[in-house]
């Protein structure tokens, strides 16, 4: 039956599809262990569990991002954290998909789980290291089995980097043109691709800036797409 | 003089419309002309726009009378003692030599919208195709009975950046232990909403560790101010039954000042204080009067889409001095304006694209040590005003940690907006 169900899945998000979370009736902690031998290598989970290459992830759910004390995070992670980031099924969910959606320069060097049910299942692991697993729910019928990648269509829109220049007198308020980052961060020279990532997560309100959400928001996506390409050149 | 007068009299007379004429060749020969008055957010930003983006298309000229301008916002934060005064000064030096603006250190005394020329203190005659009007604000005569601007030193505004920022931090640190820091707040609209009340919070944190036993009096005629329930929460915790907000209910709105005394007399009741920081009423700065652009309140009705006087097309007022909508009177909201109007003269003047006008606002306020706050909102062009659009505000009982983000997001702000100014 599960495994069945995955296959389902994995035939289902292969072409993009989004409304395939109706038929994942729940996640499989013990599959989810499974899946976590890919994150192994830098993060202990359990008892006696410490920081390594990655923060330990007992009482991960409810934690906010960047907490872990010990453990020396990317100044975006602590940023995050302290806009109010917490891990909960929602922003796991978002962050184990494509870690650079969320946090841009995240020192976690891992490509993602593209797959919704592999997050599902080991945030079903993960969960059970918490204080009260019973309070966190197994996992969202929301959450489960969504697809949070930007569209390949919108990462695929050529921007107008004269029509980005234009837009970009707006983000040049509060961001320097110059690349400086004290308070704020630098938005020059992204890769086009990160930077319609990191745009779209605001928009759709997965990054937690209310500044950022706002002006995001009212952003379309061929705008997006232009102060990438502007972005990504300035100053060069 | 002449040039003033005869606009008050009024634009039809036909003699006028003869002696402009040579006037407005001068103008329209070569390339296109641009005045701005004011080098502060709008003035210096549609300058920078405008020169920048015309690639030298158009002929830019600034007028601004300080050589070294300091930015009304962080300047509570000098008071407070977390900036140095140098740090909220910024000179022309780059807009001059790598952007090609042509900056005037002289005051604007006269606009002949007939003639399209500037008049200057100095003499001097400016010709334009389009003139920007950017000159912040200035008070209404009488708005506070006993204050005008003879008793400033006595009694300082300090809502114009410079020496009297000074004078009132000056005078703070010089007030009696257990004196009392009184601030006249101004009435409905104003510069800078959050301005007063952040600076109440600034003058308060140099007491709490100055002058404990010092209290603050806040005599206000409006039923409540921005971003209250932030203040009066971060008032609570950090500087507990220092300040008093006397509103309108308590007569807050019939105030007398006594510079001479230093009295302040509420609702015929007298106070003796030991400072006295008097924010009058405002209006446009003078020079967008003496251009015949203001309303009967004494501010300049715009057309939103392109911030145009409604009152002359060739004219546009920017930021404070403008009656736009819903944008707060700000910095960040004249910085946000500049850029409007820059694209719409730059269409204008040389065919450039035009693109559906934006706007954003935020206002970052400091209560205490890294304990900063925010609101703001975008806007968008409608046919009748600049209308908000969606907006946030920071909430109260928020954690110390997001708090300190905020306020490290408005210095990076404020060297953002610098540059964006004066390059």
């Amino acid at each position: 039956m599960i495994e069945f169900k995955h296959l389902l899945l994995s035939a289902v998000v292969a072409c993009f599809a989004q409304a395939a979370a109706a038929n994942h009736d729940g996640a499989d902690a013990k599959r989810g262990e499974r899946v976590f031998k890919k994150c192994r290598s830098c993060h202990k989970v359990g008892e006696g569990a410490t920081n390594r290459v990655g923060p330990q992830l007992n009482l991960l759910f409810q934690r906010t991002a960047g907490s872990v004390e010990g453990f020396k995070y990317s100044p975006s992670m602590l940023r995050a954290g302290a806009d109010g980031l917490v891990w909960d099924h929602v922003s796991l969910d978002t962050y184990l998909e494509n870690p650079k959606s969320l946090i841009s320069k995240t020192r976690m060097n891992f490509r993602g789980l593209k797959d919704p049910g592999d997050r599902a299942d080991v945030m079903a692991y993960l969960r059970q290291f918490s204080d009260n697993p019973a309070n966190i729910p197994e996992a969202s019928p929301t959450i489960v089995g969504t697809d949070h990648e930007v569209d390949p269509e919108i990462l695929a829109l050529q921007g107008d980097p004269e029509y980005g220049e234009y837009l970009s007198s707006e983000c040049v308020s509060c961001h320097q043109i110059d690349g400086a980052d004290s308070g704020i961060p630098s938005i020059t020279n992204w890769p086009v691709e990160d930077f319609v990532i990191a745009m779209h997560a605001y928009k759709d309100k997965k990054r937690v800036h209310p500044v950022m959400q706002m002006m995001a928001g009212r952003l379309s996506a061929e705008e997006i797409a232009g102060l990438a390409a502007y972005f990504e050149k300035v100053g060069q | 003089m002449k040039l003033n007068r005869r606009n008050f009299i009024g634009s039809a007379a036909a003699v006028s419309a003869t002696l402009s004429a040579p006037m407005v060749m001068g103008a329209s020969h070569g390339r296109p002309k641009v005045v701005v008055i004011g080098g502060g957010a709008g003035g210096a930003t549609v300058a920078r726009y405008l020169a920048k983006d015309s690639k030298g298309a158009i002929d830019v000229t600034l007028v601004e009378p300080t050589r070294t301008y300091f930015t009304c916002f962080f300047s509570n934060l000098y008071i407070g003692g977390f900036r140095e005064f140098s740090s909220i000064g910024h000179t022309y030096g780059k807009l001059a030599a790598d952007y090609g603006i042509n900056v005037v250190h002289d005051w604007a005394i006269g606009v002949d919208r007939d003639a399209k020329t500037v008049t200057l203190a100095g003499g001097g005659t400016l010709p334009y195709d389009r003139l920007v009007l950017s000159p912040g604000i200035d008070f209404k005569d009488g708005a506070v009975p006993g204050w005008d601007v003879t008793a400033q030193q006595k009694m300082p505004h300090a809502y114009k950046a410079g020496s009297q920022t000074q004078l009132l931090k000056a005078q703070l640190e010089a007030m009696p232990q257990g004196g009392t820091f009184c601030m006249v707040a101004p009435p409905n609209p104003f510069r800078c909403p959050p301005g007063p009340y952040e600076r109440v919070s600034m003058v308060a944190h140099h007491l709490k560790a100055n002058n404990p036993t010092g209290k603050i009096l806040i005599v206000d005629p409006k039923p409540k101010f921005s971003k209250q329930g932030l203040f009066q929460e971060g008032w609570a915790n950090h500087y507990d039954g220092m300040i008093e907000w006397v509103g309108p209910d308590f007569g807050g709105d019939k105030v007398e000042v006594r510079p001479d005394g230093m009295e302040v007399v509420i609702d015929g009741e007298v106070t003796k204080v030991d400072v006295c920081n008097v924010i009058p009423a405002m209006k446009a700065g003078k020079i967008a009067e003496i251009a015949g652009v203001t309303n009967e309140a004494g501010w300049a009705p715009v057309h939103a889409a392109t911030m145009a006087s409604k009152a002359d097309e060739n004219i546009h007022v920017l930021g404070d001095s403008s009656h736009q909508g819903d944008m707060p009177k700000s910095g960040f909201a004249a910085n946000s304006q500049a850029k409007v109007a820059a694209m719409a003269i730059r269409g204008a003047l040389t065919g450039s694209k035009v693109f559906p006008a934006k706007f954003t606002n935020t206002c970052w306020s400091l209560l205490d040590t890294d304990d900063g706050i925010k609101v703001g909102a975008s806007y968008e062009a409608t046919d009748e005003k600049i209308a908000k659009t969606d907006g946030f505000i920071s909430k109260t009982g928020e954690d110390a940690a997001l708090r300190k983000a905020t306020f490290e997001e408005s210095v990076g702000w404020y060297d953002g907006i610098t540059s964006d100014m004066f390059g």
